[in-house]
């Protein structure tokens, strides 16, 4: 079988390369379809380190994704519009700027995390699952009653928001800040998971009373993780709000905080780059069956299925031989 | 009489109708091993919870060294110097043999907010790690992953997480439980030593171990502390006969 580290560079390569094969062949849509691949696969590395490391089967990462997506929205759309945000005494200007705007959105989503983690983490199993899904509605019917923002129709943006440095609207080079986002996300997740921290956290997923016996809590350790894990997923959502120009309740949608889930479990829970083979699939899936049939989703299923009864290590642990999830 | 660790005061704790803890009071002195003992669903593992934080009594105390740690949380009360092992395994499977110690060795440094270095390559946790490892006779398996050890090998790894603590006191549940002959022989003479550094609680239903071990015996029926005394008090008493040794006698 490949060892892992060979599968994981393959990995990387694989997306980078199409990506510059696309620029080559001048396909830009391809390059589009990468980037989206690149930024659910850096939505994917956020929910991994609560899924993953920490067994919190979250419903609701769509409500982080979301916020990163409206954090973007809402600046760009008042400097856009040249009004300013109103919030109470203060009074901010928007910003097209993507740095703000990500710190902004990894803020947001983060203190969400940290009142959602606090209000759900004593629970566990299905209560805790059906309240992450609880807040991923609420936050989901806020936004669609939100008319100030596009209510349901959602929010436009009309030119993507910049970076210093680089032209954000060449596909290739907005492709690559995603990509270099994923790479760093990527190696937090790795350098947090061989941490004290990750070692914590990894214990209290399996055995949380030996965890309390060595004198650790395992709430705070996955309250933290949680946290991480939503700061990461409301980067992306920033980013997927800039790829498509637009945000919308559906980032906030049940949905996505699934789908996000199905396509780790496919790729491998736990593993390093399970989110990021399985954005890759699901990408393809969606863009190649999407085109022949509106039900390709049954095909995810069928995949799904397969790996849950036949390979639990999903995808990476095919092709690295080791069949359980999470080692 | 040396120094008093740890002392239960009138614990009791029922779930629903049955009283699986009635009023009892026991305590572990420095130097010392106390045996509890008692036939199946005596609620020796009930009271272990109690001590250890994991079960809240209805009503009484637990105090360690002269400290009220009733309201106190099992993780609290670990970093207050209680150290124990469970009757069924509680290790992280997954996880290498030596990852299950670094647990225990940055729980007693208190220091699991880092996210950034390699736990296994911080030399002072993981020497103390190892020591614990070797301790027990399991060095030479550090990299195994803990799925992969024995039933008796577990048993060791059980002990020498506590021992990454270097506890104030022990409290042990069954630790020869599955082990085989060689294999008690082996941890009660490790045990035997081990009260030097910390008192040791141990509940345990092999016989030869507690006899060999045991300062005290504590016999615990129905909820109840029936008897307290040295080996000899209690292979004499009559209540204790009817009530558990009887049983093999
Ligand atoms: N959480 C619980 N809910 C209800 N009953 C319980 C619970 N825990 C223990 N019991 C009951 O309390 C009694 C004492 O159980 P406990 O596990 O403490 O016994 P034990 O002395 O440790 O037995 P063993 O030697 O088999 O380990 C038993 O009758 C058990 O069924
Ligand atoms: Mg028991």
């Amino acid at each position: 079988m490949i060892p892992e580290r060979l599968v994981n560079l393959a990995i990387l390569a694989g997306l980078a390369g199409v990506a510059l094969w696309a620029l080559a062949v001048d396909t830009p849509f391809t390059i589009t379809l990468a980037t989206r691949a690149a930024i659910l696969a850096l939505a994917a590395v956020g929910l991994n380190i609560a899924l993953g490391i920490g067994g919190l089967v979250s419903l609701g990462h769509a409500v982080f994704f979301g916020l990163g997506g409206y954090a973007m929205g809402i600046l760009a759309y008042h400097a856009q519009t040249y009004t300013t945000l109103d919030l109470g005494p203060l009074s901010v200007t928007g910003s097209k700027s993507m740095p703000l705007i990500w710190l902004v959105a990894v803020v947001a989503s983060a203190l969400a995390a940290l009142l959602i983690g606090l209000l759900s983490l004593r629970t566990s199993g299905v209560y805790f699952i059906m309240i992450t899904l609880a807040f991923g509605q609420m936050f989901y019917y806020f936004a669609i009653s939100w008319g100030t923002y596009g209510g349901e129709d959602g929010l436009s943006i009309y030119v993507r928001n910049g970076f210093p440095g680089l032209n954000t609207l060449d596909p290739i080079q907005f492709f690559g800040l995603c990509f270099a986002l994923l790479c760093l996300a990527l190696l937090v997740y790795a350098r947090l998971r061989a941490a004290p921290f990750g070692l914590a956290l990894n214990a209290a997923r399996q055995v949380p009373a030996r965890v309390e016996t060595v004198g650790l809590s395992p709430l705070r350790l996955k309250l933290v993780a949680f946290v991480i894990s939503g700061a990461i997923t409301g980067l992306a959502g920033a980013l997927f709000a800039d790829l498509n120009r637009f945000v919308s309740p559906t980032m906030f949608s049940w949905q996505l905080s699934g789908e996000l889930i199905v396509l780790i479990v496919i790729g491998g829970v736990g593993r390093l780059m399970g989110p990021v083979i399985g954005a890759c699939l699901f990408v393809l899936l969606e863009h190649w069956l999407g085109a022949l049939t509106a039900f390709w989703h049954i095909w995810l299923g069928v995949i799904l299925l397969g790996i849950v009864l036949f390979a639990r290590g999903g995808i990476v642990g095919l092709l690295t031989g080791k069949a359980g999830p999470h080692v | 009489m040396s120094e008093l660790i740890l002392a239960t005061h009138n614990l009791s704790k029922s779930f629903g109708a049955l009283k699986a803890t009635d009023d009892v009071s026991i305590n572990l002195r420095a130097g010392e091993i106390h045996a509890l003992i008692g036939p199946n669903g005596a609620g020796k593992s009930t009271l272990i919870a109690q001590i250890s934080g994991g079960l809240r009594p209805d009503a009484g105390r637990v105090m360690l060294m002269g400290r009220d740690v009733t309201q106190y949380g099992t993780a609290t009360r670990a970093r207050a110097g209680l150290g124990r092992t469970f009757q069924i395994s509680a290790l992280a499977m997954e996880d290498s043999v030596l990852e299950n110690v670094l647990l225990g060795a940055l729980g007693a440094e208190g220091r699991p907010w880092r996210f950034w270095s390699r736990a296994t390559a911080d030399a002072e946790m993981r020497a103390r790690a190892m020591t614990a490892l070797e301790r027990v006779g399991l060095a030479d398996d550090h990299d195994k992953r803990t799925a992969e050890l024995s039933h008796g090998q577990r048993r060791q790894l059980e002990v020498a997480v506590a021992l990454t603590l270097s506890p104030r006191a022990f409290l042990m549940d069954e630790p020869m439980a599955g082990l085989g002959a060689g294999g008690s022989k082996r941890l009660t003479g490790f045990l035997d030593g081990l009260r030097e550094e910390a008192p040791i609680l141990l509940v345990e239903h092999d016989m030869d171990a507690v006899f060999a071990l045991a300062d005290r015996i504590s016999v615990l029926a129905s909820g109840r502390v029936i008897a307290t005394g040295t080996v000899a008090e209690i292979r004499a008493d009559r209540a204790v006969r009817t009530a558990y040794l009887g049983e093999d006698a």
